[in-house]
Formats: C-alpha cells, sequence, structure tokens
C-alpha cells in the first residue's frame, strides 16, 4: 500500500477540483442571470426573441443586423435579437409551453393562432395588425431535383409516377409541408374539375412515394441534398434557391411547377411577452421595418417574394413565373384547412396511415 | 453429433496443454481479432479521424473562426457551466448513495439501485418532456409557482441544467456500487474500531480505495454532460447566444450549410472523448494495481 500522505494528497486533488467547479458554477450563474434580465426600460439596451420557422435563418441573420443598426440611429437604444428556428409546429409549440417570444414569424397563419390554444397570448385580431394579412414577403413550393433532372420531373403528375421518391417533411410539424401538401391537392383539383375525391387519391399516391418525413423543412432539405435520398425534393422556393447557392449549380436544378400555391408566412408579436417584458414598442417596431425598402430588399435577396411592388420589379428576374392560388380560394382559409387535412384523424392521417 | 465425439478426443490433449478454456484454435483466435480490430476502425477510428478532417478542410482560419464566434463562444459557456454544475451534484449524491447501498443493509435497497438507474432507462426525449411537464410557464404542474416569483426554468439555462443533472445521475454512483460491494466493510470497520471518526473513516479509507472509479465516474457524467442531446434538445428553445448547448450549436450549424464550422465545434466534444478514454485506461489499470 501506499503511503498516508500520497494518498490524502490525491484526497485533496479531487476535493480542489469539486471546489473549483462549484466555484465556476457560482461565477457562471451569476453571468447568466445579468444577460437574462435585460428587460426594457426605455434607453438601456434590450433584448427580443424570434421564434421563426426552419428556413428564414439566413434572412433574419441578415434582417437583424440591419434593424438594430436602424433602430439605434432612430433611437440611441442597443437592440439584440436572438433567434430560435425550428419545424414552424414545434416552434408555435414551445411559445405555448412558455418559451417567451417577443415576436413570431411562423410558416403559416394557422401555427400562429395555434398559440392561443391554451389561453390567448396573442391579440385575436393579430393578422389585421399589419399590412398584407402581416405576411411582409411571400414564397411558393417548387421542386428542386438532381443535375440534369434524370427522372425527367417536370410537374406535379410526375411525383405520383411509380419508381419516383419524393422528399418532403411531416405536414404534422413543418409548415412548408402543410404548403406542399396543399400545392400538390390544388393542382390535382384544377386538373380534375374540382374533384375531392380525385384530389385525395392524387396526394394519396404522392405520399406513398415518400421514403422519409423529416420535421422541418431544413432537415427534409439535408436528407435531400446531403444524405443524397430521392429523386426530388418538395420544397420553399427560398430553400431551393439556397441549397443550389451553398452547395453549388453543378449539382441540382430548379424544376418549377405549371401551378403552385402563393405562401404566406405571417408574423406577430406576442402581446403577453411584449407587455410583460416592456418591449412592445422595439417589438412592433421590428416587425414593421419588414415593410421597409431595406427590410424588402433583404427579402428578397434571401430569395423570399418581397409585397412591395417596386422592390419586387427590380428582381422580377430572379423569381421564375408561376400561377399561383391562394389558400383562400381554394381551401376557405387557414382554419378550415387545417381542421379538414392536418388535425386529428383529418385527410392526411387517413391517407398516411392507410399506406 | 456422432461426428463431433472422434474429433474431440483427437484434440483434446493438446487444448490441455495450452490450458486454454474456450478451445478456439489459433484461426478462430485470429478471426476474431481481426474482426474486433476492423469493426474497431471502420465504427470508431474512422468516424473520428474524418470529424477533425472535414473540421480543419478550410484551413485552421475558419476553425478558429467557428470555435471562437460569439453564439460558439456562449454555447460552449453555457455547456461549461452546466458540466460545472452537474458533475459536483452528482459526484455528491453518487458517492452518499453507493455508500449506502454498498455498505447498509435496508429495505428498498433494490428498488433503490433501480430508481438511480431509471434515468438509464428513460429516452432522454421523454426525460426532456418530463421537465417541459413540470415547469412549463403556460400549462406545467409548477406553472402558478413559477409565475408568482418569475421563474423561468425551460427554454432558460436551468432547465438544460436540470435535464443534464437527471439524464447524468446514475453514472457515478453505477462506477462505485460494484467497486465498494466488493471491497467490502472490513476496512472500514477496522478503522472504527480502532476510534477514527466517520469522517476520518471515509476521508482516510473510503476515498483512497474508490478514487480512480470515482475519477472515471467524473469524467463519464462530464463528458455525458457535455454530449446530452435529446432531453437537452426539448427543453432548451434553441435560442442562440442563450440556451444553445455546443450540441445544439453542432447541429444547428450543420443544417446551416456551415460544414467546417459544424465540425470545428464538433471537434471540441471529440477531444472531450478522448480525454475521457484516456483517463478510463489510466483508472482501470490503477483499480488492477489495487487489487494485486
Amino acid at each position: 500500500m501506499r503511503a498516508p500522505n500520497k494518498k490524502s494528497s490525491i484526497a485533496i486533488t479531487i476535493l480542489s477540483i469539486l471546489i473549483s467547479f462549484s466555484l465556476l458554477a457560482g461565477c457562471g450563474s451569476s453571468g447568466v442571470q445579468t444577460n437574462s434580465s435585460g428587460s426594457g426600460a426605455a434607453k438601456g439596451p434590450v433584448t427580443l426573441l424570434n421564434v421563426s420557422y426552419d428556413p428564414t435563418r439566413e434572412l433574419y441573420q441578415a434582417y437583424n443586423e440591419a434593424f438594430s443598426k436602424y433602430w439605434k440611429e432612430k433611437t440611441g437604444q442597443d437592440v439584440t435579437i436572438q433567434q430560435s428556428h425550428g419545424g414552424s409546429g414545434s416552434q408555435a409549440r414551445t411559445v405555448i409551453d412558455g418559451n417567451e417570444a417577443d415576436v413570431v414569424t411562423l410558416a403559416l397563419a394557422y401555427d400562429i393562432d395555434s398559440i392561443n390554444k391554451n389561453k390567448e397570448l396573442i391579440n385575436k385580431e393579430w393578422q389585421k395588425r399589419l399590412p398584407n394579412n402581416s405576411t411582409p414577403y411571400t414564397s411558393t413550393i417548387v421542386f428542386l431535383v438532381r443535375k440534369g433532372n434524370p427522372k425527367n420531373i417536370k410537374d406535379w403528375d410526375d411525383l405520383v409516377k411509380a419508381g419516383i421518391q419524393v422528399i418532403t417533411p411531416n405536414p404534422k410539424t413543418s409548415g412548408g409541408a402543410r404548403w406542399n401538401y396543399l400545392a400538390a391537392w390544388g393542382y390535382a383539383l384544377r386538373n380534375n374539375n374540382n374533384d375531392q375525391q380525385k384530389a385525395k387519391e392524387f396526394v394519396k399516391a404522392l405520399f406513398e412515394n415518400v421514403p422519409v418525413l423529416d420535421s422541418g423543412a431544413r432537415g427534409a432539405t439535408t436528407t435531400f441534398v446531403e444524405r443524397g435520398l430521392g429523386d426530388v425534393l418538395v420544397a420553399w422556393e427560398n430553400e431551393a434557391f439556397l441549397s443550389i447557392n451553398e452547395l453549388g449549380k453543378d449539382k441540382f436544378e430548379i424544376v418549377v411547377p405549371s401551378v403552385s400555391i402563393l405562401a404566406e408566412p405571417p408574423v406577430s408579436v406576442v402581446d403577453s411577452v411584449v407587455d410583460k417584458k416592456g418591449t412592445r414598442e422595439v417589438a412592433e417596431a421590428y416587425l414593421e421595418y419588414l415593410y421597409s425598402d431595406e427590410g424588402q430588399e433583404i427579402a428578397a435577396k434571401n430569395y423570399y417574394r418581397p409585397r412591395n411592388e417596386n422592390i419586387a420589379k427590380k428582381y422580377s428576374q430572379q423569381f421564375p413565373q408561376i400561377t399561383l392560388f391562394t389558400i383562400d380560394e381554394e381551401f376557405g382559409g387557414w382554419t378550415k384547412a387545417q381542421q379538414e387535412h392536418f388535425a386529428d384523424g383529418g385527410v392526411f392521417d387517413q391517407i398516411y396511415v392507410k399506406k | 453429433m456422432a461426428g463431433s465425439i472422434p474429433l474431440k478426443t483427437k484434440y483434446s490433449n493438446e487444448i490441455n496443454a495450452r490450458k486454454k478454456p474456450s478451445g478456439d484454435s489459433k484461426l478462430v483466435r485470429i478471426v476474431l481479432i481481426a474482426i474486433a480490430v476492423l469493426f474497431f476502425v471502420i465504427m470508431l477510428l474512422v468516424p473520428l479521424i474524418s470529424v477533425f478532417v472535414k473540421a480543419f478542410e478550410q484551413g485552421t482560419k475558419v476553425y478558429l473562426a467557428a470555435i471562437s464566434d460569439p453564439i460558439a463562444l456562449s454555447a460552449i459557456k453555457l455547456t461549461l457551466l452546466t458540466i460545472a454544475i452537474v458533475v459536483p451534484v452528482n459526484t455528491i449524491f453518487g458517492i452518499i448513495a453507493a455508500w449506502a447501498v454498498s455498505k447498509f443493509k435496508f429495505k428498498g435497497k433494490n428498488i433503490l439501485i433501480t430508481i438511480i438507474d431509471l434515468p438509464f432507462a428513460i429516452s432522454p426525449v421523454v426525460a426532456g418532456l418530463i421537465f417541459v411537464l413540470l415547469f412549463s410557464t403556460s400549462h406545467g404542474l409548477l406553472a402558478p409557482v413559477l409565475n408568482e416569483l418569475g421563474l423561468k426554468i425551460i427554454f432558460a439555462p436551468p432547465g438544460i441544467i436540470l435535464a443534464t443533472l437527471f439524464v447524468t445521475l446514475p453514472f457515478v454512483a453505477r462506477e462505485l456500487i460494484p467497486l465498494m460491494e466488493s471491497q467490502g466493510t472490513a476496512e472500514e470497520e477496522a478503522a472504527l474500531t480502532l476510534g477514527a471518526s466517520g469522517f476520518k473513516t471515509f476521508w482516510l479509507i473510503t476515498l483512497p480505495n474508490i478514487k480512480w472509479a470515482l475519477l472515471y465516474g467524473i469524467m463519464l457524467t462530464a463528458a455525458r454532460a457535455a454530449g446530452e442531446f435529446g432531453a437537452v434538445s426539448v427543453v432548451s428553445g434553441h435560442i442562440r447566444g442563450l440556451t444553445n448547448t455546443v450540441p445544439l450549436h453542432v447541429e444547428i450549424l450543420y443544417n446551416e450549410y456551415k460544414f467546417s464550422a459544424a465540425f470545428a465545434v464538433a471537434s471540441l466534444l471529440t477531444v472531450i472523448a478522448i480525454i475521457n478514454l484516456i483517463i478510463k485506461n489510466i483508472s482501470d489499470w490503477k483499480i488492477s494495481q489495487q487489487f494485486k
């Protein structure tokens, strides 16, 4: 056995490690407290949390920088915007569970409505508070295929052919996936004299070609692009452009279908949070500035279709011409579409379970 | 069967001579070792190396930029903070639990051992959801208390620390229990009979006996605390610069097509894993020395 002094020296080492760990813990926790207590007295620095959906990461990274600069110049106040991204439905879920978002910028109006499920966190009339149904930019659904389009995919009917693997995320959790689904449904209606039964069969056939359902749009893109799964990715237009730019034009190309849906991702202030934190003024300005020329340009540069006509004209080369239908025209609005198609036991459950 | 009997008698002398209990032929031995080595190389070594290759793919500049980015730094800080709290708490709990289980006899001992293992049995996602159900400020069981006090647990660092605490709870206790049980209570009893106080007995007898197993338990706890993804992902809310830990940050970078940056940050976790392995080897060796 060892000499006793050696024993105790080892014991002391272990003890000192433990003590230094707990000291570290003390410093760290106080640091975090000062961070999170950046609540909004008028002139002090302020922190906003923007809970957003999956593909807007790059858009809001650029926009946050621009807005911080604008706000500093206008009011002299420092504003830091924290971002959180994920599937639109799951992001709404975290806000319901108590994630204190000052603003939500989600993929579709229904997800913002659903935040009020348990108790009213957002004013019911939120969609009337900002122009264009509170959607400062729009997008649509296109296809991303591998270079040279080896499976010769031209339009929605090519997606239901045997042997084609389609990548799209899960409509239960992903806003983009719901737009994908409704775009396919709308196409089928238009080609079958509005026969709902035929449309259902069409979408069912499409989902039979889906090998994997990711929970968010970015996950689906990674599945298609990185893991090399599938022949075609049904994706947000901005997401398709981004993957081509990030990963090389020599690997993928965009196919524009004959008709698609006008996707309107809306934004809103979360009233209960901004009133509690005292950040209403800056949070509202944050969303309003999305409609400014600078905000619209940033949207266009990130491949979102701007609402402002002048900016839209300036970037018209960038966006392909597609016949777009709206959710109100074909489905009678989000609440109805959600109930019919995506609620538990809805059409999606029927066609996906009966696989 | 009939055919195998003569075979057995033919080789049995040789086997006895070598005193090899399994009776494997040389060929089987080589094949087994080859498979083990090959499996190790393909499943562990190649991925490990590829992390570093990918991390340095665009040069050291990109690597350093990725790990010194403010959001990455805040993720590293949060992970270190989590380790700094989780490791001491679970170490102290682990020693107490292992002590209770191995040195005393009491009713419900087996139930206690089972409960210590619970975090191993539960999927981390479920562990995370448990904390959402408890601490959600809108519908959690403790919501009234939290709102009254203005506390935020989930979607804030405390939730991440709690979830990690839960997931890493068994490691220290699990390392110590078998060792302490095999050592028995003889040495402690001797010390106590000779008049040592309880604390002195622990400090001079028990702790030196378990120190290497304890160290390894601590390392495992630290490694898991640094690497935990599932439970933390559920309670995090993914707020950049505030509730992102290193593993969550790696996923974000990967999903943003910043592959080199993602692997640069991932390589930090890999370094922790390697240090961990080295300490495991040392502690295994020390424990075996102890028993000689």
